[in-house]
């Protein structure tokens, strides 16, 4: 079943589209001519890198793995994301995002987060322009992830813990989407992801994608060649697509997305949204959702506070169909051995969300045998998930803490 | 069949001098019939259209109130073949009735079949909070095979050239969003309605009704000296959250109706 495109607005094939309400589409159009100005504005891009540079650390490297590969049987480099400002791939749009912002002369920003890391990118890059910085997140997940809670404080930003739904990731995104409408003259949402009405779903991946250019050039400089196959993990997808998107038109290469299968596609508690989801409307867009018979939005399981969302991006829904990029769920269990795994061949905690990519490396590997090479983008660092690794892994003492 | 069209009730109460009275409760809240008893009690206390929520998971432009129904009815197994069996309901009590969705429940039901079982209970057609013209290619099609009614929202945000888009592609009435932001009771009616009741006017002869915000009579009278309709919702949700039991909920809800029924009545000239 798919929706017609009656627009065309911001279409990826039948996906994409501004399911929103009439309120917003002023604002909507407001932000896409900006964009669209900023796209082609020399003084803006310029920026752009500016910051990118100077602030957030890029380029970012590419590491030559080699006690992984050797676990793993296929030769893996891994764009090491988690080393940007803030610990993840986040802050790049989010840097785009408040600069465009600041040009359009909005006083505030909002976001939504799930593990915490978008948040903390959204309240550092708000400190950094002197802007007003809401942050909504699921009162699950300000408990899981309590820690980046914290950094979003001591940056000055006011953390909202969402208790509606499942009070996760969709219901943040519910609540900041509600703040939005009623306070657009003034402020910008930072959406987190390559999802959402037009235009961020292009917007997104545009200020992700220095990801892959990068990636793409190291490459060649490495190995004189591009790599067999790129790897990343998908929530909304917007490492995903910033890693992807330089190599789209590279066809000798394969594309991976890893979802997160959570106990199983089978036990129907996970958060594979393209795999184990089918079309449908959810924030904004045309997309692949997690849904009953009725349309209603199913509610998402995986031990990833940042994947835990039941939609996903609709350019990822585009890929999907055409079979340009292949994706596959990844079980909690997977992610988990894949993340000790890193941890003890190279000395990198990654972000659960990141390992992930790991575990689909892992089965890549198995694919295209020990002379491929696999490009895995490590999207962010695990600090903030080290509680729940050390929960999962046994390693809390029972009476308390780690000590 | 097709319904009562509720846009033909709106223009006979706009002939006899006064604005409609439009209320809101969604299907199986709180339960699937105690939810047809209260949207019964509300027409026979004078409500002119009743619109019947499809409650829906991720309910992006409604405040807490409404919020809090939908988790209810949800909660309770409400199906969308349970929003149509209460729209039949509703509508064999001669009551004109649409329904007021978010739109993924229908791109799931399919859209003809949704417009076609909507029809055949004798719904007169949809409000479409998260759908605008832009998108509803499709809707457009299937309403026009089963002669419903298509209710689009306006904004106070919508530039002249955007209402003069959605009021073309409206047919029965036009639905005015008076503030910016989620529905909800508020303190005080919107001052930027009236405006945009102007603009709205200048573009189409359709009946304009106004939503968002309205509570009681006082405010709907105020409402009804400018608009030909008066939506309310989360006032109506809120007197069923706040009753003791069903007899208590269908009493407030008449309560409500009249007081609100006297409102859109108390501008006529």
């Amino acid at each position: 079943m798919t929706s017609p495109a009656s627009s065309g607005i911001g279409r990826f094939g039948p996906y994409g589209g501004r399911y929103v309400p009439e309120a917003l589409i002023a604002a909507l159009d407001e932000l896409a001519a900006a964009y669209e100005k900023a796209r082609g504005d020399e003084d803006f891009q310029r920026e752009f890198r500016r910051l990118l540079t100077e602030y957030a650390g890029r380029p970012s490297l590419l590491y030559d793995a080699r006690r992984l590969s050797a676990e793993l049987g296929a030769r893996i480099l891994l764009k090491r994301e988690d080393l940007n400002h803030t610990g993840a791939h986040k802050i790049n749009n989010v840097l785009g995002q408040v600069l465009l912002a600041h040009r359009m002369g909005k006083r505030r920003v909002i976001a939504e987060t799930g593990a915490g890391q978008h948040g903390v990118a959204t309240a550092t890059a708000a400190a950094l322009f002197g802007l007003e910085c809401v942050v909504y997140m699921g009162a699950v997940d300000t408990e899981r992830q309590a820690l980046n809670v914290a950094r979003m404080r001591l940056l000055g930003a006011q953390v909202v813990p969402v208790h509606t739904g499942s009070k996760t990731l969709k219901d943040a995104l519910n609540e900041a989407f509600r703040d939005w409408v009623a306070t657009v003259d003034t402020t910008h949402y930072v959406i987190g992801t390559v999802a959402g009405p037009h235009p961020f779903p292009e917007m997104v991946r545009d200020f992700a994608a220095p990801i892959g250019v990068e990636a793409r050039a190291q490459c060649l400089d490495l190995l004189g060649r591009l790599p067999d196959a790129v790897i990343a993990c998908v929530g909304g997808g917007s490492n995903a697509l910033g890693i992807f998107t330089a190599f789209v038109p590279d066809t000798s290469v394969r594309l991976y997305g890893f979802e997160a299968g959570g106990e199983g596609l089978d036990s129907g508690r996970h958060a594979a949204t393209l795999t184990g989801g089918s079309p449908g409307v959810l924030l904004g867009a045309h997309s692949y959702v997690l849904q009953d018979e009725d349309g209603q939005t199913r509610e998402s399981h995986t031990i990833s506070a940042g994947l835990d969302y039941p939609g996903v991006g609709p350019e990822h829904a585009y890929l999907h169909d055409t079979g340009r990029a292949v994706y596959r769920p990844i079980t909690d269990a997977g992610a988990m051995a894949a993340f000790e795994l890193l941890c003890r061949t190279e000395g990198i905690i990654p972000a659960i969300e990141s390992a992930h990519a790991i575990a689909g490396a892992r089965e890549v590997a198995g694919e295209l045998g020990p002379d491929a090479v696999l490009l895995v983008c490590l999207s962010g660092r695990g600090d903030k998930d080290v509680a729940t690794a050390a929960k999962w892994f046994g390693l809390l003492d029972e009476s308390g803490p780690i000590t | 069949m097709t319904g009562l069209a509720s846009g033909a009730v709106v223009d006979s109460a706009r002939a006899s001098g006064r604005a409609a009275l439009i209320g809101y409760l969604p299907a199986g809240f709180p339960t699937f019939d105690g939810g047809v008893a209260l949207l019964t009690a509300m027409v026979e206390a004078g409500v002119d259209v009743v619109e019947v929520g499809l409650p829906y998971s991720d309910p992006v432009i409604d405040g807490p109130t409404i919020q809090a129904a939908a988790d209810v009815a949800l909660r309770s197994g409400t199906k969308t073949a349970d929003v149509l069996r209460t729209v039949e309901a509703v509508a064999k009590g001669g009551a004109a009735v649409v329904v007021m969705t978010y739109w993924n429940p229908v791109l799931r039901y399919g859209v003809d079949a949704f417009a076609r079982d909507l029809a055949a209970a004798g719904g007169a057609g949809l409000i479409t909070p998260d759908l605008i013209p832009d998108e509803a290619g499709e809707w457009i099609a299937a309403s026009d095979a089963h002669g419903l009614e298509r209710i689009f929202l306006v904004a106070p945000s919508s530039s002249d050239a955007r209402i003069e888009t959605t009021v073309g592609a409206c047919r029965g009435w036009v639905y005015a969003a008076s503030t910016m932001g989620v529905t909800g009771t508020r303190e005080q009616t919107s001052s930027v309605a009236p405006a945009l009741v102007g603009r709205v006017r200048a573009a189409t002869p359709l009946p304009v009704c106004v939503g968002l915000g309205v509570s009681s009579g006082e405010q709907a009278a105020e409402v009804a000296s400018y608009a030909d309709g008066v939506a309310v919702g989360s006032a109506f949700v809120r007197c069923v959250l706040d009753a003791t039991d069903e007899t208590d909920a269908l009493r407030a809800i008449a309560r409500l109706t009249s007081d609100l029924a006297a409102g859109v009545r108390r501008t006529s000239a």
